[in-house]
């Protein structure tokens, strides 16, 4: 018989456990919920740390080693937090043959970055995207959540000084 | 929910929407937001409310219209269709309801592009409201549901859907009857039915828009498979990069259960569904259902050898329905009006019609719908209106990373299942991108397989090692490095990984390589033997503007 655990208190007091804990409790404190638990604590505090990863882990009753192989495996989830501004240039097949790659150059010689990397000062993050479905845009850029179709070297460029000069 | 209410709700829609003598429809799909048409739908609204004239003029956001290139697209019941349209232009167009149409905006309906489509996964989309389920039950929305439950067996939906020759939509076109029958006759505690809507391939965005679009279409096609299965709980796996389409299903749901057509006893029948939406996290190889499974069950995407089909053994060791955004889509229709009906329409071996992404180099990017056994000359040059600029057509890509080049001698083959394979690629999900002359094909395969080798969940060795491989090979042709000895190593290496990976990803992960060798071979010669790139796209650093 399986013994019963009392679930774990939040690392600290800050409120956005509660959501977390909502979605725990939404999954029945099961280890079947450890994906969508994961997304839950992404969007409230932007990337996964080793304490959120523990707790968890010991909340749905996983092994760490599982929560960390999941977080790891996924590319959507991050152990690092993000720049103030994240700029997402799409590497899908549409994109990449309406120039991606020369959008991609030039944001990285500008930045001094690759992707995945956050520039020194905190501003801006740079990353890949294998697809927004976007296609029809191509070539197709997020700037902090936001799709711009049909970028140019140019207007990248420009978008992304606002952002460092600011 | 009885059938009455359900035509009581259609029917009070209707009457509302009668009163409206005019009506403006903006696109709020992906495509068109990210071109400002919030903006514009705000800016008309506004206006409509200054002129005192909301009690007569509807402004409606509606679902993808097709031509995403030229958005934001804004259609009037006067039966214009407005394109690139600006927050500024609202008045006009508000104008133009009663008066004359404002011709610098037009976006001409009788090109082949609108004329030549057949729309029945879309024949919402661009029409309704996709955030009303009202607007739904109004377009005889969840009539096909009813009709299943109440006048027919679990088995006759079953025929009805093998009648129709329905076939997987998301790439091997498995028969949707023979997959149904074998999950109902499964034996199992619990059932389940799974929409995969890890919409994963490059250049795809056809379930992104249905479920933006039109998402209770997917539902009612979910709750029909479960009705005929003996299903009562479902997952629907979406993308977590599509957050719209994850809000407008989740409202969705939440809708339906507020009118009981999900939860229990359904119409009053001891039928009971519930249906639940799961993120997936950015792993292309979830795709595959048996790690769309375990990613469901909240583990780490990693597949696991057939047989057991999820059919028998899926998701927590029950049996397992799993299709595509799109074959869900189709099932409505089919029951409401028929399998004979879908029958007529396609090809012999391949039935009814497909959605597919045009993208790449070609006049109209956009989401159409066409009839199976189109030729591809149709859809690239008539549909597709051509490649810009006056350049020549190279290459058309469908199916992915996962699918293959067709060379300009395959422009007259008819697109369907069976001769795609022929020619060396697949259907897949329906992505078709054209490339013309600027693109090297090499640098294209070194693409796909630069995908291939980072998607890899690396389980078994022919694909974790064997793309890694391939890649280093295609990446030194690319550099004018390899030799032909090189040459040889990739073509052994197609081999093995075809027939030797655990999974579709890495058994189809040559597919690029060994359609580009066959139709653009002197291509590969030429960087091998000659030293030069023909395209001018390998050996130098990428500068410049994008094409």
């Amino acid at each position: 018989m399986a013994s019963y655990v009392a679930k774990p208190a939040p690392p600290n007091q800050d409120k956005r456990w509660k959501l977390v804990d909502a979605t725990i409790r939404r999954q029945g404190a099961q280890a079947r919920g450890l994906i969508e638990t994961l997304h839950t604590v992404q969007e409230a505090f932007g990337f996964l740390d080793e304490q959120a990863l523990r707790y968890v882990a010991m909340s749905l009753r996983v092994p760490l080693s599982r929560a960390y192989g999941v977080a790891t495996f996924y590319h959507f989830f991050t152990l690092k937090p993000a720049g103030e501004h994240t700029c997402v240039i799409c590497m899908g097949t549409a994109c990449y043959i309406k120039g991606a790659p020369q959008l991609l150059d030039a944001v990285e010689r500008d930045l001094g970055i690759k992707p995945g990397e956050t520039t020194t000062d905190k501003k801006v993050s740079l990353l890949t995207a294998r697809c927004l479905g976007s296609c029809g845009l191509a070539p197709a850029v997020v700037y902090d959540q936001e799709v711009a179709g049909k970028v140019s070297t140019a207007a990248v460029r420009d978008h992304l000084k606002k952002w460092t000069h600011a | 929910m009885t059938p009455e209410e359900l035509d009581q709700i259609a029917e009070t829609e209707r009457v509302e929407q009668a009163q409206f003598t005019q009506r403006v429809n903006v696109c709020v799909a992906a495509g068109c937001l990210s071109c400002q048409s919030q903006g514009v739908k705000d800016a008309l609204s506004q206006e409509v409310d200054r002129r005192g004239a909301k009690d007569h003029c509807q402004v409606k956001g509606v679902g993808c219209m097709g031509l995403c290139s030229e958005g934001p697209l804004v259609s009037t019941s006067s039966g214009v269709l407005y394109k690139k349209v600006e927050a500024a232009d609202s008045p006009a167009i508000l104008d133009s309801l009663s008066g004359e149409t404002v011709s610098r905006l037009v976006c001409p309906t009788d090109i082949p592009f609108f004329q030549r489509q057949k729309k029945i996964v879309l024949e919402n989309s661009g029409v309704i409201d996709p955030e009303r389920i009202e607007d739904y039950i109004a377009a005889n929305g969840y009539a096909a549901l009813i009709k299943a439950l109440t006048e027919m067996s679990p088995r006759e939906v079953i025929d009805e859907v093998t009648r129709s020759g329905l076939r997987g939509r998301g790439g091997a076109g498995y028969p949707t009857g023979l997959k149904w029958s074998t999950v109902s006759k499964s034996v199992g505690t619990q059932k389940y039915v799974i929409c995969n809507a890890d919409e994963g391939d490059p250049g795809a965005f056809m379930d992104r828009s249905v479920l933006e679009s039109d998402p209770h279409r997917v539902l009612e096609g979910m709750l029909i498979a479960g009705y005929a299965v003996g299903a009562s709980e479902a997952f629907i796996y979406v993308r977590a990069e599509y957050p719209l389409a994850i809000k407008r299903l989740r409202n969705a749901i939440r809708q339906a259960e507020r009118v009981g057509l999900l939860g229990s006893n359904i119409c009053g029948t001891r039928f009971s569904f519930r249906i639940d939406v799961r993120l997936g996290a950015g792993a292309f190889v979830c795709g595959e259902e048996t790690a769309l499974i375990a990613s469901v069950e909240g583990k780490r995407g990693v597949p696991r050898p057939r047989p057991p089909y999820p059919a028998m053994e899926g998701l927590f060791g029950q049996p397992t329905l799993i299709n595509n955004v799109e074959t869900f889509a189709n099932i409505a229709p089919i029951i409401r009006n028929g399998g004979e009906w879908y029958a007529k329409i396609g090809t012999e071996k391949s039935k009814g019609t497909k959605v597919f992404a045009l993208a790449g180099c070609i006049e109209n990017t956009g989401l159409v719908e066409v009839p199976m056994g189109i030729s591809l000359r149709e859809m690239v040059f008539e549909i597709g209106g051509g490649i810009p600029g006056g350049k020549k057509f190279k290459a058309a890509q469908t199916g992915g990373p996962s699918g293959g080049c067709l060379p300009s001698d395959c422009l007259d083959m008819p697109v369907d299942y069976e001769s795609l394979a022929k020619a060396g690629s697949i259907m897949g999900s329906g992505g078709l991108i054209v490339m013309d002359e600027s693109s090297c094909m090499v640098d294209v395969a070194k693409f796909f397989m630069d995908f291939c080798m980072t998607e890899s969940c690396g389980k078994c060795i022919p694909c974790r090692v064997g793309t890694y491989q391939m890649h280093r090979i295609l990446s030194a042709i690319a550099d004018m490095t390899a030799t032909q000895q090189d040459l040889k190593m990739l073509e052994e290496l197609c081999d093995l990984l075809k027939h030797t990976s655990l999974c579709g990803l890495g058994q189809s992960a040559p597919n690029p390589v060994v359609s580009t060798l066959r139709s653009f071979g002197e291509e590969y010669r030429a960087h091998i033997d000659e030293h030069k790139c023909p395209a001018g796209v390998c050996g130098e650093q990428r500068v410049g503007e994008p094409a």
